[in-house]
């Protein structure tokens, strides 16, 4: 019964899905009451680059507050570009106006963080599934409705459910209502922002499972953005770390997880959590001292040289760019000037209360 | 739909709830209705309404049983033989007569009418502008805003007794023009209210989920966030009502409101001025009703705020429940 949406437009734009170039997007901070002034300017996200190919999932992590889901409302076109271009199935979206980009919201759609906050807690599940087959007039009254019950069905819901308000639902539940209405339209792009990251660990694996089922099921392209990972790491084929604003390292999940060559990334993956007590105590972790600084005025040169253990001058005047280092492959892209090379040892030592109050010591104001 | 989410179902799906709704969620509508039923206060000010409403539908039915016109003078049955008004109960006249012999019940009866239609429809008017306007500010931001929302202020600063008093010197006294007086100077109550909400609305996360689906401004506005809106916007709705009533009486007491033959609550007050204690139900009556009238729409309103949010503190709940053993 899905089969009555017809799918859209046959595949332009060649191996890409979506392609970003220079994406930047900088929030003014105002000031004054009667006539505003712009004092400076969040850079959220400064200078993305980043390509998505049919039928894969690129990864996106990053610490909070690094611009990963500004990054996805610029990808979803939910806010006017500051600069950059976009192009999604061979069309240029990165200056299109609200209305122009209708048409294109068929083919791209968004599966939000909270799954709570992203439905509306005064309408019914089936008007909530419905509202894209309602905006796009896809389908009316008992037709939507079967269509709906199907698309619940799909992912995991009771179609007699139908009538239940959300507040009715656990969370995953709900997270499952998010899925269908970005299901509805039958996209090819789903950007998942965070999806997983609000829900129980039980119930995180059901709805990563649902969404490989939907992924073979329906050809989709993934953008997973989360901050887990393992969880990144287990539904990747790509992953692209970012950094304020930027993206540092881009591999294949093997690559990356394997020989990661930026010192963020290989500070990250020290720090994610290793089911094997015994290993987790005998590995050297990469201690970063200090905050990631203000994207309002963010470091010169690398962004990263102010909390680097490689750090060097050319570090703080010169900009890395995106590029392959010697002997990886072609799509293993790092932005650093002293890459770190395959069983370099860059930790600091292991974690201990020690040495975070050393951290701090060294930190405070003499 | 040959998916591998069965397992999945049979994990997460609850167990179905057995008895009534178990499919169907209760509406916020119907989940409000039952907590009226169980509120004695708001019980028993429907009550009021309820009949008050009965008296303005059978005005004319009152007026053919006895008799006598709301409007037509009668001084040769309806005033004794000095002139003066009659005592309620004398001569076929049940809440007596006023000094030009007319029947005060019949005259009450027409005036609920007055009453409730400029009540209900200058709060309809003021309900529907009030949440347009309040919507587009809220929502829009921006200049836009900074319009609408000076111009609600000025509204509510404004002197409506003088701005009444100058339209109808320009327009002549008339019930449209009533009504729109005073639904020009409630609706900034509303506005501003759906104004502060919408505001806080549309940053939520729905309303991001709605814009990525490609709803456009107005769908967003009106299917998305209004919803969310209803509750404050039908409290003030319920509380508006006897304000207009009052503000109605108010300027037909003034002479600026629904003009005399035609009865309303505010004139026959204003008739009654300067009879004194002679002919006490010459007002006692009109003002009785008109009281009854706004403290049963104002108790409704908080009966009616207490059941949208239950978290708010009843007014009367601590006497209602020391009550109850008794």
């Amino acid at each position: 019964m899905l089969d009555v949406v017809p799918s859209p437009a046959p595949a332009a734009g060649g191996e890409h899905l979506l392609r970003a170039e220079g994406i930047v997007k900088h929030f003014p901070i105002k000031e004054g009451i009667f006539f505003k002034h712009q004092v400076g300017s969040v850079k959220a996200v400064d200078g993305v680059s980043l390509e998505v190919r049919r039928g894969e999932t690129l990864g996106l992590v990053g610490e909070t507050g690094c611009g990963k889901s500004t990054l996805a409302r610029c990808i979803m076109r939910l806010f006017p570009l500051t600069a950059g271009h976009l192009t999604f199935d061979g069309a240029d979206l990165s200056t299109l106006s609200r209305s122009q980009m209708r048409p294109y919201r068929r083919g791209m759609q968004m599966i939000f963080q909270d799954p709570y906050g992203s439905l509306n807690s005064r309408r019914r599940v089936g008007s909530i599934i419905g509202d894209p087959l309602a905006i796009h007039n896809i389908a009316k009254g008992a037709e939507r409705k079967k269509m709906v019950q199907g698309f619940m069905e799909v992912v995991g819901l009771n179609p007699e459910h139908y009538n239940r308000f959300p507040a009715e639902f656990s969370g995953g539940q709900r997270q499952r209502i998010g899925v269908a209405r970005a299901l509805a339209l039958r996209p090819k792009l789903i950007v998942c922002d965070e999806p997983v990251s609000a829900l129980d660990v039980s119930i995180q694996a059901q709805i990563i499972n649902l969404l490989e089922d939907l992924q073979g099921e329906f050809g989709l392209t993934y953008l997973f953005i989360a901050h887990n990972l393992s969880v990144v790491q287990h539904v990747s084929d790509r992953v692209a770390v970012m950094y304020l604003g930027k993206i540092v390292e881009v591999a294949e999940v093997k690559d990356l997880y394997g020989t990661p060559r930026h010192p963020y990334t290989n500070a990250l993956l020290s720090a994610s959590v290793v089911a094997d007590p015994d290993k987790a105590r005998s590995r050297d972790r990469i201690i970063l001292t200090g905050d990631v600084p203000s994207p309002i005025n963010p470091p010169s040169g690398c962004r990263f040289h102010t909390r680097c253990p490689k750090a060097q001058a050319i570090c703080s005047t010169e900009e890395p760019i995106l590029k392959s280092g010697a002997g990886d492959s072609a799509s293993h892209l790092a932005a650093c000037h002293f890459p770190v090379a395959d069983g370099e040892k860059i930790a600091s030592g292991k974690a201990t209360i020690l040495h975070a109050v050393e951290g701090f010591l060294a930190e405070a104001p003499k | 739909m040959s998916l591998s989410t069965v397992e999945v179902v049979s994990t997460e799906a609850p167990a179905e709830t057995p008895g009534v709704g178990g499919i169907e969620g209760r509406s916020p509508l119907r989940l409000v209705l039952a907590r009226l039923r169980t509120d004695r206060v708001a019980l028993a000010s429907i009550g009021v309404l309820v009949l008050i409403v009965l008296l303005a539908l059978g005005a004319p039915l009152i007026s053919a049983i006895t008799g006598h016109s709301p409007t037509v003078t009668n001084v040769d049955n309806g005033t004794d033989a000095n002139g003066q008004p009659l005592p309620p109960g004398t001569g076929g006249f049940l809440l007596g007569t006023d000094n030009l012999g007319r029947d005060i019940l019949v005259r009450i009866a027409y005036g609920a009418r007055i009453s409730l239609l400029v009540g209900v429809l200058a709060t309809a008017i003021a309900t529907v502008v009030g949440v347009v306007v309040g919507l587009f500010a809220g929502y829009f931001g921006g200049w836009l805003d900074s319009i609408l929302a000076r111009l609600m202020d000025v509204v509510l600063s404004f002197p409506y007794v003088l701005f009444a008093i100058v339209l109808v010197s320009v327009f002549g006294a008339s019930l449209p023009l009533v009504i729109l007086v005073i639904a020009f100077f409630s609706f900034a109550a509303i506005g501003r209210i759906v104004r502060g909400q919408a505001l806080s609305q549309r940053e939520k996360e729905y309303v991001e989920a709605a814009h990525s689906l490609g709803a456009g401004n107005l769908r967003i506005m009106f299917v998305d966030i209004l919803p969310n809106l209803v509750a404050p916007v039908i409290v003030l709705a319920t509380l508006l009502i006897p304000a207009a009533i009052i503000f109605e009486a108010t300027l037909s007491f003034l002479g600026l409101g629904v003009g005399p033959p035609t009865a309303s609550w505010g004139n026959m007050l204003s008739d009654a001025e300067g009879v004194g204690f002679q002919a006490w139900w010459f007002y006692i009556f009109p003002m009785l009703f008109l009281l009854a009238t706004t403290l049963a729409f104002n108790l409704l309103g908080d009966a009616v705020r207490d059941a949208l949010d239950p978290r708010t503190e009843r007014i009367f709940a601590g006497r209602r429940k020391k009550k109850k053993p008794a």
